[in-house]
């Protein structure tokens, strides 16, 4: 292992490039407004990052196992736990725990469903949750019919409270990706997922129960993902089907922006952060320069195309 | 895999009972068709009719082509989630360009094709997972079509909108059309010798390239066969409905994996079948709407039946293949 206090040891590592990045655009932003908004926008880039970070972690834990694991059921998930989160609340403070509560379970509940899938039908992860994300999402559109419940008013006031001028679910969110980053480095669970992405094969000669890991991280993607559903429809007062919908791509961009081998066995999560504020910072600054929905999503395609490319040199998942 | 004797079987039936069962997993593809065809006739005989099948089929051209798109993809051991953006932008071109300028709109066309032979060429030499190309490039397409078409409208050519409402004796046009694609891959991809090494070039790429074939040719062909038929699928389906709108296919890359799947495509290893694509491609045109509607089931769970359907036949052909080994 490089030591990071050598100045180049530093630089190869890949995640610290979306921080670079994330900074080039943020000045790059600013310069053309002037420095007009330049601590509003990092507040609202930290706000939105928040989202990327909560979906990309769980994300990260999937693709580390290894070729072909991937959650393409995110975004339907998102969804669901939206609604359910909003149906549980029901507009009262009281019920702001147990509706998170209830979100994570139905987050939990679809991790469960995938690895279900997975195992019981022997199908690689990406055509597993992939099939599962057509009848979740089927259940959202029949469940969230005509749903037009708010979040109960504490909780969207937390959603959007600030610290210091700083999102308050941003300071948390740090905090959880510290844990995750010990979890996935320190922990026993962590170093046999890590250890399944290198080799599933000697993974499982050394007596890692790779079947549980598996079904664990798939479990932990999904409440993950109960819990970005949850918290998003607190930020934007009330949960959507298309709530999820952005969560697919950026969730896979972050991680893969972030440092994280594609081919798995090999995480990074402060890149995460990195490349959701990088990310968010990029789309703010299309918006800032007058471009069309339709300019915003060409370059967000092309960006996430040339960082790969860039990065390249590795196995194919699939 | 390792390869478990059955206990207490003898060898002579249980080879016997392996091809029985090789047998109905071939014919899985045909069994689900043949049901999904046995329930709507339970539940509506009027709807089998050739007014009916018409009808019922209309939107079966373009899911079938975009099918057969994505099993080029999935063949090499690549996927491709851009293919529902890429049809969505084709059929903008359609509508627009094509109809107003003819010669630019073939040109932009024919670019699109090379697009995705470059693409291919991208995730062999730089060995990218396709996912995540190909997740990229949908936002491309997306952009692309809300760019050039912001708001639903354009119209077809005349001479597509001819060539989609032609009518044949006896036979749905529908039905004639998923024959004669099912038919021309076929050949082209399980009869020629080259169609072969495309396919090796899927299952066994170490191989191929050890007889002195280029895997980067190949890779390339899949690739621009599937941006190929992904035009034709935009062009089909801009035939049918007329004009366009920049989401108008964007259920297709879920419909085509979706398709090829249950069609008895294997998910790696270059092995595939177009008949069963094709087959696979009008079971979900199918089950997605006559089905559910001819069952007062709400359209909301339109894509769940898809789902469904997918993890059933899955289920079914996990089970043939547990007894196998």
């Amino acid at each position: 292992m490089a030591s990071p206090s050598r100045p180049l040891a530093l630089l190869a590592r890949p995640w610290l490039w979306s921080f670079v990045g994330a900074a080039l655009v943020y000045v790059a932003t600013i310069a053309f407004t002037g420095g007009f908004g330049a601590v509003g926008m990092i507040q609202a880039a930290l706000a939105l990052a928040v989202f990327m970070v909560i979906a990309g972690i769980g994300q990260m834990f999937v693709i580390t196992l290894g070729p072909g694991n991937v959650d393409l059921s995110l975004p339907a998930n998102i969804g669901l736990a939206s609604a359910v989160a909003m149906k549980v609340m029901d507009g009262s403070d009281a019920m702001i725990v147990v509706g998170l509560a209830a979100a994570l379970a139905c987050g939990a509940a679809i991790g469960l469903f995938n690895y279900f899938l997975i195992w019981a039908l022997r199908i690689p992860p990406i055509i597993a949750t992939l099939s599962a994300s057509f009848v979740i999402h089927s259940i959202d559109i029949s469940y969230g019919r005509g749903l037009q419940i708010k979040p109960p008013p504490g909780f969207a006031a937390f959603t959007s409270s600030q610290l210091f001028g700083i999102p308050v679910l941003a300071i948390l969110t740090a905090l959880f990706a510290t844990l995750m980053a010990v979890v996935l480095h320190r922990t026993v669970f962590g170093r046999s997922v890590l250890a399944i992405g290198q080799n599933m094969r000697a993974a499982r000669l050394a007596n890692i129960p790779v079947g549980r890991v598996r079904l664990v991280t798939y479990m932990l993607s999904g409440c993950l993902g109960g819990l970005n559903g949850a918290l998003l429809a607190g930020y934007f007062r009330g949960a959507s089907v298309d709530i999820g919908n952005e969560y697919l791509l950026a969730s896979i961009a972050v991680v893969v922006i972030g440092g994280t081998s594609v081919a798995g066995g090999k995480a990074n999560v402060p890149g995460i952060w990195g490349a959701a504020l990088f990310m968010v910072l990029l789309l703010t600054m299309l918006n800032t320069y007058g471009a069309s929905a339709g300019i915003r999503l060409l370059a967000t395609g092309l960006i996430i195309i040339a960082v790969i490319a860039a990065a390249g040199g590795q196995k194919a998942p699939r | 895999m390792t390869s478990v004797p059955l206990p207490g079987a003898a060898r002579g039936p249980l080879l016997a009972s392996i091809s029985v069962r090789r047998l109905i997993r071939t014919l899985l593809p045909a069994l689900s068709l043949t049901l999904i065809l046995l329930a709507i006739a339970y539940l509506n005989p009027r709807a089998i009719s050739y007014f009916g099948f018409s009808l019922m089929l209309n939107l079966a051209i373009p899911i079938a082509l975009a099918t057969i798109a994505q099993m080029f993809i999935l063949c090499v051991n690549d996927l491709d989630l851009s293919i529902g953006t890429f049809v969505s932008f084709v059929g903008c071109v359609t509508a627009t360009w094509l109809r107003d300028a003819p010669l630019f709109g073939a040109i932009v066309l024919v670019g699109c094709i090379g697009l995705y032979a470059a693409l291919g060429a991208l995730i062999h030499l730089r060995k990218l997972p396709s996912i995540v190309v190909t997740l990229g490039m949908s936002f491309v397409w997306q952009g692309l079509a809300i760019l050039l078409l912001p708001r639903p409208g354009g119209k077809a050519p005349d001479w597509l909108l001819w060539l989609m409402s032609f009518k044949v004796p006896y036979v749905p046009f529908p039905i004639v059309a998923a024959i004669v694609i099912g038919l021309v891959v076929h050949v082209g991809l399980m009869r020629s010798s080259y169609g072969a090494i495309l396919r090796g070039a899927g299952g066994n790429p170490v191989a191929i390239e050890r007889a002195g074939w280029s895997l980067l040719k190949t890779k390339v062909t899949m690739f621009a066969l599937a941006g190929l038929f992904g035009v034709l699928s935009g062009l089909a389906l801009i035939g049918i409905t007329t004009s366009a709108d920049a989401n108008i296919g964007t259920g297709y890359t879920l419909l085509s994996i979706a398709g090829v799947i249950l069609g008895g495509g294997e998910f790696v290893g270059g092995r595939v079948s177009p008949i069963g694509a094709v087959i696979g491609a009008l079971t979900l045109a199918l089950a997605a709407s006559p089905l559910l509607t001819f069952m007062h089931i709400s359209p909301d769970w339109q894509v769940g039946a898809n789902g469904a359907i997918l993890i059933i036949v899955l289920a079914a052909r996990a089970l043939l293949s547990r007894r196998e080994r």
